[in-house]
């Protein structure tokens, strides 16, 4: 499955190896991991709480690696992305793309994360000193997967 | 007929339940008739669905639109804009 969520921690370099396998055309791997950080919006996080929404979420994420593999020349994709408890410096999203070549791995990469970001169904509710809150959606994560649907990228 | 509806994040919590089947009336045909339903309990549910709350709605968890039909026997999921990763 390319696209897998769940609550343990992930280990990028067996991930990455077992994508590669034994693949002689690859000539570029591009990652992405996402960190639970210790402050947002200037408050100290003390852990957050990842829900998603089965099923949907699945299908959302495979979408969104279809539609990167329809607009670049890429090989493999794999998306984990953990739900539940985290706490800071915990890991929470992998991307991996394989290609022949960094710049449709990278654009490939960046791409899945922004989609990721404003289309598939996960929330976060932060732990923070001043009591528990839900994060917002913010305007720079639409922003960022919005300069995708620019003709420019869409052009090949 | 019949629906099933689903509540996520911070609007499960505001309506206090994550989910239930709901009859729908033959007038309510559409994603914004089975909002203005729900909306039509007060309270809670008046404030937390009200027009203008960032909301989106998915039916058989594929992203809607307010004029996005609804049948019999359909999954509806109302929910915060999404902040994953």
């Amino acid at each position: 499955m390319p696209a897998r969520i769940q609550t343990q921690d992930f280990d990028a370099g067996a991930e990455i190896a077992a994508l590669r396998r034994n693949n002689p055309r690859i000539g570029a791997v591009a990652s992405f991991i996402g960190v639970c950080r210790d402050a947002n919006d200037g408050d100290t996080v003390i852990k957050m709480t990842l829900e998603h929404y089965p099923g949907m979420t699945e299908r959302a994420l495979e979408n969104i690696i279809a539609e990167a593999k329809r607009r670049w020349d890429v090989m493999d994709v794999l998306v984990v992305h953990r739900v539940g408890e985290l706490r800071p410096t915990d890991q929470i999203v992998l991307v991996v793309v394989t290609g022949a070549h960094r710049g449709e791995a990278f654009s490939a990469c960046e791409f899945i994360m922004d989609y990721l970001k404003t289309r598939a169904p996960f929330w976060k509710k932060e732990e923070t000193p001043q009591g528990v809150r839900w994060v917002d959606a913010r305007a720079s994560d639409d922003e960022a997967a919005e300069r995708w649907n620019s003709p420019k990228t869409d052009a090949a | 007929m019949k629906v099933k509806v689903l509540y996520f994040a911070g609007l499960r919590e505001q309506l206090g339940k994550p989910g239930e089947d709901l009859e729908l009336s033959p007038a309510v045909s559409t994603v914004a008739g089975v909002r203005s339903l729900l909306m039509a309990r007060g309270g809670a549910w008046q404030t937390a669905l009200a027009q203008g709350k960032a909301l989106r709605v998915a039916v058989n968890q594929d992203m809607a639109q307010p004029t996005t039909l609804v049948k019999s026997g359909d999954e509806v999921a109302f929910f915060p804009p999404v902040t994953g990763g």
